[in-house]
């Protein structure tokens, strides 16, 4: 048996996107029906190293990877997905890949049909071959055996509950009778407490009949409960690979979140014990992948509040309900007023300001000048640099304090451009985002939301975004909530950080807490 | 008790819903049908022949709505080419059934042409096919004029200076069918106390429905249904996404090219320039009045969609007539409610998803709520 050759064997992957490296010598072995716990926080990595092994064209598309990918002691080198199913890797998605209306069976088998073939199709091509539905329901009954789990092979997807939705994917890949790997990306993320039993259990079983499974998740007991061994990633790299007898959920959590940063770069001031500015109570929203529920939370005036969490956990429903750009419920007063919800001009008037995450979808106007991006919101709520024309009938746009104010701000934020009359799209995402501050600080706020203001850039403008957030809350004392999924540099700029999770906020911890305190609290109610 | 009652009533309240507009029709008739005198015979009599006339084209509709298109208009084109075929068979003098048998044979060329052609321009506007579609037929109209006014003479040889225009080249207004007008109707027809039912469209219409109903079996059908309710699934699955498209194209105007044809042998003349004009687009609102969706339709829709819309065309003159003293307002009635009817439809179909959109967060607040109970 030992000296078979591993069944899945990685050596050296190294992946680049335009020179980011994403991916540093990953080495990983995986043996037949062996289960494999994958963790690490967003961005360690794990998704770009399961799209190499799937053979995604994204990767092709960017450059493609270095090092070798071995299946049963053979090279292989996959060109789509299609290539990866082939040779017996299956894998189910976050996202569902259903057909809604189809039933299970029809979902299963999806392009896979047994068919009969007729006069006509003899004629005209297979493709008018009917379908088997005695063989497509013995086929579908016995994917769902292998799976150990029930699901009513005859029910229609749309009308199903998620976690049977999650289970149909699984008995989809199960259906292969090449299947020899199986990857599972979060599949507990969408189910209730007894489906992840059921889930756990199937994956014991598929293990069994010799199917080797990678499990991807944030739930780490789940992990120790099912997996034979764990494996850390953190910023590319494959930090720990160890038996999941050997170790426990403390331990994981410090690896995963254990970066060495600066001690002396973390925020050391004492969060102001200042009067509550914002309340938030009940607060639901309906962002799709983002939900949140029953969120309550306090922002204390002059204050830098920082949400954490994993992807998907709900931080970045919060501004983006309470601004009005998803459907949300609940309370929120700012200022001992109540702000309505679902009328984002309302949160403006009060002024609240947002930088949203979606830079090029929210945040700017992508054809028009710096001016422009910098002036418009400011022109449009608060009646800024507009002359008033006889007798304010008409108002004209004044040119000249537009000009002005966006030099100032090119000058203040080093925003890299030709001249204040440069197209926004024309710039580099750093310097798009300094547009998006610079925007929100021209509205003059009096409360800032800003989301995500460091994904995609480099660490020159990262440094540059913090900073003149830091100086904005310092200096004017506006205060500010930011959302980032990066916890270290939360720590670096704000007073206290509430972490997300399942939807809810699971704790609040001023920011000199080590870190290990608030990866527990990351992984506490993971959904 | 009291909650089944009231989840009773939702459902009632959305099925109405969901069906007005054919509600609606349902009531125009029961008030039009005392108001305009007619007799059942004849009103039985009038509806039959339209059936027979209608249903085919509208058959060839419900294709690509299965492959995720729309209420597509890519069937005028194949309108188009069942008419090239027409005139030529008309030329050539032949006559009777072997006639239309040989007007479909030459019209399946023409119409998997122009299919063709639609599909691919259609796969590259995805989601917005109706309305593609329908600038497609004004273009393709243009194409048809040039073939007709000008190529037929010159360059297709057309004998008879019967259908030709008086300078000697391009056909007439109008292309008198009296050789096979009705011929399919009147073989086999039958007469039930006053009662004409033409037997053999009949049985070609069953044979149509029960070819469409294997088709849904076929693993081609079942790979438009697939594409249909998303693309992105059923490519990841394998299914050539674009090719599966176009032939729904395909198979669409090659019907509507036959139902074409059976629908002009019926009236027994043929408009060369405005036959097919309006064809789409009333096709289309027949099978909304039939209860079908954007994204919806089954064969049933078909048959109560041509029995109501044709039945308030026949009515609607008389009744017209009887209410305000001028029959012509049957006339823009008829325009008026079709496109009344597609626009009511479209808006229905946006307002279905958003509502779906806003119960997600309805769901929400619920489960919230009953939390806080607990």
């Amino acid at each position: 048996m030992s000296n078979q050759a591993p069944l899945l064997e990685l050596k050296n992957i190294k992946k680049d996107f335009y020179g980011n490296q994403v991916l540093t010598d990953i080495n990983l072995t995986v043996r037949e029906g062996e289960v494999v716990g994958l963790v690490g926080e967003n961005g360690a990595g794990k998704s770009t190293l399961m799209k190499i092994l799937f053979g995604m064209t994204e990767i092709r598309e960017t450059g493609g990877y270095g090092g070798d990918v071995l299946i049963d002691g053979q090279k292989v080198s996959f060109n789509s997905p299609f290539d990866a199913l082939a040779a017996g890797i299956g894998m189910v998605h976050q996202e569902f890949s259903l057909i809604p209306g189809f039933t299970v069976t029809e979902n299963i088998l999806l392009n896979r049909e047994p068919q009969k073939k007729s006069v006509v199709s003899e004629v005209f091509g297979e493709r008018l071959n009917t379908l088997d539905r005695k063989a497509m329901k013995q086929k579908s009954e016995a994917a769902i055996e292998k799976m150990g789990v029930h699901i009513d092979e005859n029910m229609v997807i749309s009308e199903m509950p998620v976690g049977h939705k999650q289970f149909t994917e699984i008995a989809r890949e199960l259906s292969k009778d090449q299947l020899k790997l199986l990857i599972l990306d979060e599949p507990t993320a969408v189910l209730t407490e007894q489906e992840a039993q059921a889930l756990l259990k199937s994956i014991h079983t598929m293990s069994e009949n010799g199917i080797a499974v990678i499990f991807i998740t944030h739930r780490l007991q789940e992990i120790l409960n099912v997996c034979d061994t764990v494996v850390v990633m953190r910023d590319g790299v494959l930090v720990q690979n160890v038996p999941a007898k050997e170790t426990n959920v403390m331990e994981i959590t410090r690896w995963m979140v254990g970066r060495s940063v600066a001690e002396g770069a973390i925020s050391r001031r004492e969060p102001p014990e200042t009067r509550t500015i914002m309340s938030i109570r009940k607060l639901w929203v309906d962002m799709p992948g983002e939900t949140v529920r029953n969120v309550n939370l306090d922002v204390r005036e002059g204050e830098i509040l920082g949400i954490g969490g994993l992807a998907g956990q709900g931080k970045l429903g919060i501004p983006n309900g309470i601004m009005g750009l998803y459907q949300a419920g609940g309370t929120v007063t700012f200022d001992g007023q109540d702000i309505p919800l679902n009328q984002p001009r309302r949160c403006l008037d009060s002024q609240l300001a947002f930088v949203s995450e979606d830079r090029r979808g929210v945040g700017l106007l992508l054809d028009e000048s710096l001016e422009w991006n910098i002036a418009f919101p400011a022109m449009q709520i608060h009646d800024k640099f507009l002359k008033p024309l006889l007798g304010g009938l008409i108002k004209w746009r004044d040119e000249k304090a537009i000009n002005a104010v966006t030099r100032e701000y090119i000058d203040d934020l080093k925003i890299k451009c030709t001249s204040s009359k440069q197209k926004a799209k024309q710039l580099s995402g750093g310097n798009q985002q300094k547009v998006c501050l610079a925007k929100a600080f021209a509205l003059e706020p009096r409360f800032l939301f800003v989301s995500e203001p460091t994904r995609g850039i480099d660490v020159g403008a990262k440094a540059l975004v913090l900073e003149a957030l830091k100086k904005f809350n310092r200096e004017n004392g506006i205060t500010i909530v930011m959302i980032s999924s990066e916890l270290e540099e939360l720590r670096q700029v704000c007073d206290r950080i509430a972490i997300v999770s399942g939807g809810r906020i699971a704790g609040i911890l001023p920011a000199s807490q080590p870190s290990e305190e608030f990866g527990a609290l990351m992984v506490s109610s993971v959904i | 008790m009291k909650k089944s009652n009231a989840s009773s009533g939702k459902k009632l309240l959305s099925f109405l819903g969901a069906n007005s507009v054919t509600i609606m029709f349902v009531i125009i008739v029961a008030i039009c049908i005392p108001l305009s005198g007619f007799s059942p015979v004849f009103l039985i009599n009038e509806i039959i022949t339209r059936m027979g006339r209608n249903i085919f084209l509208i058959l060839s509709l419900l294709i690509p709505i299965m492959a995720g298109m729309g209420l597509n208009f890519g069937m005028t084109l194949g309108a188009m080419a069942g008419e090239i075929a027409l005139i030529l068979v008309s030329d050539w003098q032949i006559w009777g059934i072997p006639g239309v048998v040989l007007a479909c044979i030459l019209s399946i060329p023409i119409s998997a042409l122009m299919g063709l052609m639609c599909g691919k321009i259609l796969n590259a506007s995805k989601g917005r096919e109706m309305i593609t579609s329908y600038i497609i037929s004004f273009f393709t109209n243009g194409l048809y004029q040039l073939v007709v006014l000008y190529m037929m003479g010159p360059i297709i040889p057309i004998i008879h200076n019967s259908i030709k225009l008086p300078r000697g080249y391009g056909i007439r207004q109008t292309v008198g069918l009296l050789t096979m007008r009705q011929s399919l109707d009147n073989a086999l027809a039958l007469r039930v106390g006053g009662v004409k039912i033409p037997i053999l469209t009949f049985i070609i219409i069953a044979l149509m429905c029960f070819a469409i109903v294997w088709f849904r079996r076929t693993k081609l059908g079942q790979d438009m249904r697939a594409v249909g309710q998303d693309m992105d699934v059923a490519r990841d699955a394998g299914i050539n996404v674009e090719r599966t498209r176009i032939l729904s194209i395909i198979i669409s105007t090659v019907l509507a090219g036959f139902g074409m044809i059976i629908y002009l042998q019926n009236m027994g003349d043929m408009a060369t320039y405005s036959a097919h004009s309006q064809i789409g687009m009333f096709c289309i609102a027949a099978l909304l009045v039939g209860g079908a969706s954007v994204d919806k339709a089954s064969i049933g829709n078909v048959f109560l969609g041509v029995v109501l819309f044709h039945l308030m065309f026949i009515l609607a003159p008389k009744a017209g007539g009887v209410i305000t003293g001028d029959e012509m307002i049957g006339e823009y009635f008829r325009v008026f409610v079709s496109y009344g009817v597609i626009t009511v439809a479209l808006v229905m179909y946006e307002t279905k998803k958003r509502r779906a959109k806003a119960s997600m967060g309805e769901q929400l607040e619920a489960e919230q709520r009953e939390e806080d109970a607990r």
